[in-house]
C-alpha cells in the first residue's frame, strides 16, 4: 500500500474497494439516515469531512504517537472533529441537523473513520492519507445515495423532497411502500447493490469458508 | 515502532499535549458558533408556534418570522390556579427563557400525575406553562398552548392554537416526535393537520374536552362532527395518543381552569 498512487487511493474506494459493499463497514448509519436524499447528502458531506481530516491529522502525528495509546489518540482526534462538524451543522443547517439528530455524533463510532485512521493513515504520508479519507468518504456516499434514492422514491414518492409520484395521502395516486421508510429496507437495497457490484467485478467475490461435502450415507425412505 | 516514543513519560506527554490542543479546538468551535445556534433554536420555536397558529406562509424570511412573532405576548400560567404568574416565580426575567419541559423534571416545579389520570403518558406535569397570546386592538384573537404526550414510540411535542372564543381550534401541529415514518409520522402531513381547523374543543358545558379521533373519516352529517377528526390510517396507537394528549391538556389537569377564567375575564 505504501506505493499507492494518489489517484488510486482517491478512486479505488468508490467501486473497487467500497467501504460499505466490500469492507462491510459503516452499515449502521447507512440504515438510519437514508430515508430522504437531502438528509443523506448532508450526512455524506459530514462523513467525507471527518474521514479526510481525521486521516490527515492522524497521519501528521503518526510518528509521534506511542503504540500503547494509539487507538485512544485516534479516537480523540476523530471525536473532536465530529463535535466541530456537529456544531457547524447546528449553526448553519439547523433543520437538517435536527433530522440527523444523534447520527452526526455517531460518526465517531463509524467504523470507516476509525478503520482508515488505523489501517491507512498510521502508515502513510499526510497528503495521501487525506486523499484516502476523502476517497473512502466518497465510497460511503455513493452507497448511501444509492440506498436513499430508492428509499425516498419508493417509500415517499419523491426525490430531494419534490414529489414525483403524488401519494394517496396528498391526494395523488401512488400508494407508498412503507417498508422502504423503515431501516431494515436498507439491508435489502445494500444486499442487492453488493450483488450487482460483485456480478460486475467478480474479483470481489470471497472464497467460500467451507464446501459442502457429498452426501455419503444412504438414508431410508 | 521505535523504542524512544514508547516510554511512560513520552506517552503521558503526548496524551497531555493532544488533550490540550483538541480541547482548545472543540471549545473554540463551540463558543464561536453558540450565538448562531441559539438564534436557530429560537427561530425554530417561533416557526413552530406560527405554524400551529396558521400564520406561517411558505417562503417567509427570518425577518418576516420575527415580525409576525413579535405580535405574540409570551405569558406564564399556573395550571393549578389558572392564573397568570410573574416570570420571577419560576426564577427567570424573560418569560421566553422559561423551559417548561425542563421544569417538568424538577420536583420543586412540577407535580406527579397519578397513573389513573395520566392519559397523556407524561408522568410529571410542570406547575407553570408557557403560552403565547396574540392581541389585536385590545382584543385577544389567538392563544397558542403547548401540548405533549406519548404516542407509540415517542413523546410528541406540539402546539395547539385557539381562536378568541377559546374553544375553536385554529391549528395544531407537532414539532418533535419519532413516530413511524409514513404511518404515525403522518401527524406532520399538512392535509391531516388541516382537518383540525374549526373543530371545537368543548361541548355545551365548556369544561370537559370532547376531541375524538375516529376511523373511517368524518362525514358531513356525523354526530358531534365538530369534535371529531379522522384518525391516521395504520397508526391506531399514535392516533389514540394524540386524542388522549389533546384531551389531557385541554382538561382540568391542563389548561381548562385557565381557559375558563380567561373566558369569564377573571384573569
Amino acid at each position: 500500500m505504501a506505493d499507492a498512487s494518489a489517484k488510486q487511493v482517491l478512486f479505488e474506494p468508490i467501486f473497487s474497494n467500497n467501504p460499505i459493499a466490500l469492507q462491510i463497514l459503516g452499515i449502521c448509519s447507512a440504515l438510519a439516515v437514508t430515508t430522504s436524499l437531502n438528509v443523506t447528502i448532508v450526512m455524506c458531506l459530514a462523513v467525507i469531512a471527518v474521514t479526510g481530516f481525521s486521516n490527515l491529522a492522524v497521519s501528521l502525528v503518526r510518528t509521534q504517537i506511542p503504540g500503547s495509546i494509539r487507538i485512544i489518540v485516534q479516537m480523540t482526534i476523530i471525536a473532536s472533529l465530529v463535535i466541530v462538524v456537529d456544531q457547524i451543522l447546528k449553526a448553519y443547517a439547523y433543520e437538517i441537523s435536527k433530522q440527523l439528530s444523534v447520527f452526526v455524533g455517531l460518526i465517531i463510532t463509524n467504523c470507516i473513520v476509525m478503520g482508515r485512521a488505523e489501517g491507512f493513515a498510521m502508515n502513510n504520508p499526510p497528503l495521501l492519507s487525506f486523499l484516502d479519507g476523502i476517497g473512502n468518504g466518497l465510497g460511503y456516499s455513493v452507497m448511501l445515495l444509492f440506498v436513499a434514492f430508492f428509499r425516498e422514491l419508493i417509500g415517499a414518492g419523491s426525490l430531494f423532497g419534490f414529489a414525483l409520484m403524488p401519494t394517496v395521502n396528498e391526494g395523488g395516486w401512488y400508494v407508498p411502500n412503507g417498508l422502504l421508510l423503515l431501516p431494515p429496507s436498507a439491508f435489502f437495497i445494500i444486499g442487492l447493490a453488493i450483488w450487482g457490484l460483485r456480478a460486475w467485478k467478480p474479483e470481489q467475490v470471497e472464497e467460500p469458508d467451507f464446501k459442502m461435502s457429498r452426501h455419503t450415507t444412504k438414508e431410508a425412505f | 515502532m521505535a523504542k524512544a516514543k514508547d516510554t511512560v513519560s513520552r506517552t503521558l506527554m503526548v496524551a497531555l499535549v493532544l488533550s490540550i490542543v483538541f480541547s482548545v479546538v472543540v471549545s473554540t468551535a463551540a463558543v464561536m458558533l453558540r450565538p448562531a445556534q441559539i438564534q436557530n433554536q429560537n427561530l425554530d420555536i417561533k416557526t413552530n408556534i406560527l405554524s400551529a397558529a396558521g400564520m406561517l406562509e411558505p417562503g417567509m424570511s427570518v425577518e418576516d418570522i420575527e415580525e409576525s412573532f413579535a405580535g405574540f405576548d409570551v405569558r406564564l400560567v399556573d395550571l393549578e390556579t389558572g392564573e397568570f404568574v410573574e416570570p420571577s416565580t419560576v426564577g427567570v426575567e424573560d418569560p421566553m427563557k422559561y423551559d417548561m419541559y425542563k421544569a417538568a423534571s424538577d420536583p420543586d416545579m412540577s407535580t406527579n400525575i397519578p397513573s389513573s389520570e395520566d392519559k397523556a403518558g407524561i408522568k410529571r406535569r410542570p406547575d407553570v406553562a408557557k403560552i403565547y397570546v396574540l392581541e389585536e386592538g385590545g382584543e385577544m384573537v389567538r392563544v397558542v398552548l403547548p401540548i405533549h404526550g406519548y404516542g407509540l414510540w415517542s413523546t410528541l411535542y406540539g402546539f395547539v392554537s385557539l381562536e378568541g372564543d377559546l374553544n375553536t381550534i385554529e391549528g395544531l401541529g407537532f414539532y418533535a416526535h419519532a413516530e413511524t415514518p409514513g404511518l404515525g409520522g403522518e401527524v406532520d402531513n399538512p392535509r391531516w393537520k388541516q382537518q383540525w381547523v374549526g373543530k371545537e374543543l368543548y361541548g355545551e358545558d365548556k369544561t370537559e374536552p370532547q376531541i375524538q379521533l375516529v376511523k373511517g373519516g368524518v362525514s358531513g352529517d356525523a354526530r358531534d362532527k365538530e369534535h371529531k377528526v379522522d384518525a391516521l390510517s395504520g397508526a391506531t396507537l399514535t392516533s389514540r395518543g394524540v386524542e388522549q394528549l389533546v384531551n389531557y391538556w385541554m382538561g382540568d389537569r391542563g389548561f381548562a381552569t385557565f381557559l375558563q377564567k380567561l373566558r369569564e375575564g377573571e384573569v
